[in-house]
């Protein structure tokens, strides 16, 4: 949100009206902001919005500063939108209702409808880009970097942004994973390189890959839980990348790594018994599997399940759960295990499922 | 009809109307489900029902504990019947059936002890009279319904101490 300027809201020469709409609401990023009832306006060169009891309360943004915009369709008790992902304000920005903003994507409203056709026309004017053949004030001219008092070259710019825009188009209705992904990209660089650079010495048959760079390469495509291509072996278990990591899995306090395929950490706990580790791996009949310490006997444990449940008459996995301390999810296999050793037996109704003391068993 | 029926605790036990996995409980859980059908049928003196009547009858469905054996749970139970000889199907989609509290076998070596008792062996009777003459007024089997007395002597006749004839206004059997 800190991309608007107040203005006026009278166009400019050679800037014109396309569409309005009454009833916008706008959001910075997720959040609701004092602007709530306004009317939108699009023209060939800004989006302006003014507040529907305030007319003076008037503020637009540059077309130019929009990277690509996203529909979002209506559901129950909420209307549509539309996301407008910006570029950041340009230094020179003139003042408008916020400073700063940490989001860079506001949303558009529609209380009184009206979307779609605006969506369209919206859509029609980012690709039109009447604003860069029809010159109004410079102000109007976003500029990605701090470029004061320079018009620049329009068609140059326009190629440029172009380009531009088709990357991040590719990237479409990814609006918050978007943010994520860009994120990743940075933190892959070094690997990029590294990858760029066997790629090409395999290319130009320039020179050996050494043996770091290999280990390396084949660690960052492990943690990413791609195989190892090179060789064509899968990782498996057993690999000293495993031990490695099933041996700083123990000491589970240490965070050594940040980023983990889960192939490679259920295969890392596979190897905590045969490394004499004080955790195991332990997999239930349904598939789940847990870490547990060395020391814990689930048998043990579903006696003390069954007095549980007999002195409370019955019980769900929700409500055991609850008693006792522990995750829903590890609270219905210790059941399940009871159930399947004969101590408990079940209730499945359209209440839920209930265990009971295994009566049947018991009782005559 | 007296409902001075005494349900089973099993009746007033939720799980007892949810198919049971573990193996073993399951055991338990259908014998008590087929002794239950069986005494219920016994005192309402019902000889055949319908699937569809099963399910809506207090038998598979407790009312008041909001519980009901569904439908799939109820045809294993009464496989189970039909298993041990006492359940027969009368038609082919298994939709109604016999149900015999008592297995035509056993009917069939009471109905035979009597006629040995009473020195009545090479005597013919008609069905009507072996479950509603004076003389059987005392025996567990006066008042058996038709379907089960004729699966009865059938099961004698397979041991050839009966044979089921024809007589003038219907059937009858000769005890050798």
């Amino acid at each position: 949100m800190d991309r608007f300027v107040w203005t006026s809201g009278l166009l400019e020469i050679n800037e014109t009206l396309v569409i309005q709409q009454r009833g916008v609401r706008i959001y910075d990023g997720e959040e609701k902001i004092k602007f709530d009832a306004g009317t939108l306006l699009l023209s060939t060169h800004r989006l302006i919005w003014r507040d529907q009891k305030n007319h003076e309360c008037c503020m637009a943004v540059p077309l130019a500063q929009v990277v690509f915009i996203e529909e979002q369709a209506a559901g129950i008790g909420k209307s549509a939108k539309i996301v407008v992902h910006l570029h950041p304000a340009p230094a020179n920005k003139e003042p408008g209702p916020f400073q700063s903003s940490r989001n860079s994507y506001i949303k558009l409203s529609f209380k009184e409808h009206g979307q779609i056709e605006f969506y369209r026309r919206l859509s029609e004017e980012m690709t039109q880009r009447r604003w860069e053949t029809m010159p109004a004030p410079q102000s109007f001219q976003a500029s990605r970097g701090p470029q004061p008092g320079r018009i620049r070259a329009v068609g140059i710019v326009g190629i440029e942004r172009k380009l531009e825009e088709k990357r991040k188009e590719t990237d479409k209705n990814i609006s918050e994973a978007f943010e994520d992904l860009s994120k990743l990209m940075v933190k892959a660089k070094d690997m990029v390189e590294l990858s760029k650079s066997i790629a090409n010495k395999i290319k130009d048959k320039q020179g050996d890959i050494t043996e770091d760079e290999t280990i390396r390469f084949k660690s960052y495509l492990l943690s990413m839980g791609i195989a190892n291509p090179v060789t064509r072996e899968t990782c498996g278990s057993g690999t000293q990348y495993h031990m490695q990591l099933a041996k700083q899995l123990a000491g589970i306090l240490q965070a050594p790594l940040e980023l983990l395929s889960p192939e490679d950490l259920v295969n890392a706990c596979k190897m905590l018994e045969a490394l004499k580790l004080p955790l195991r791996l332990r997999v239930f009949d349904s598939g789940v599997m847990v870490i547990e310490l060395q020391s814990h006997k689930e048998e043990e444990m579903v006696a003390s399940a069954l007095e549980t449940v007999s002195e409370k008459g019955s019980l769900t996995s929700e409500e055991f759960a609850k008693l006792v301390g522990m995750s829903v999810l590890l609270a219905k296999e210790r059941l399940l295990l009871a159930e399947k050793m004969g101590h408990l037996c079940r209730d499945d109704s359209v209440e839920g499922l209930r265990f009971y003391p295994n009566l049947f068993m018991t009782q005559s | 009809m007296a409902m001075s029926f005494e349900w089973p605790w099993q009746y007033r036990f939720p799980p007892f109307f949810t198919l049971q996995p573990n193996v073993d409980t399951r055991q338990k859980q259908l014998a008590a489900w087929c002794s239950l059908v069986l005494s219920f049928c016994r005192l309402h003196k019902q000889s055949s029902m319908t699937v569809m009547e099963a399910q809506e009858s207090p038998l598979f469905n407790n009312v008041k504990l909001q519980r009901k054996l569904p439908v799939e749970s109820i045809q294993i139970v009464l496989e189970e019947l039909r298993k041990k000889g006492n359940l027969e199907w009368l038609d082919k989609n298994k939709s109604s059936f016999l149900i015999m509290w008592r297995r035509p076998e056993e009917w069939g070596k009471l109905i035979y002890q009597w006629v040995s008792r009473s020195g009545q062996n090479n005597s013919v009777f008609t069905l009507y009279e072996l479950t509603n003459g004076d003389d059987t007024e005392n025996e567990e089997f006066h008042g058996l319904d038709e379907a089960t007395l004729l699966r009865a002597l059938q099961a004698l006749q397979q041991e050839h101490k009966a044979e089921i004839i024809t007589i003038s206004d219907g059937r009858g059997v000769k005890f050798f």
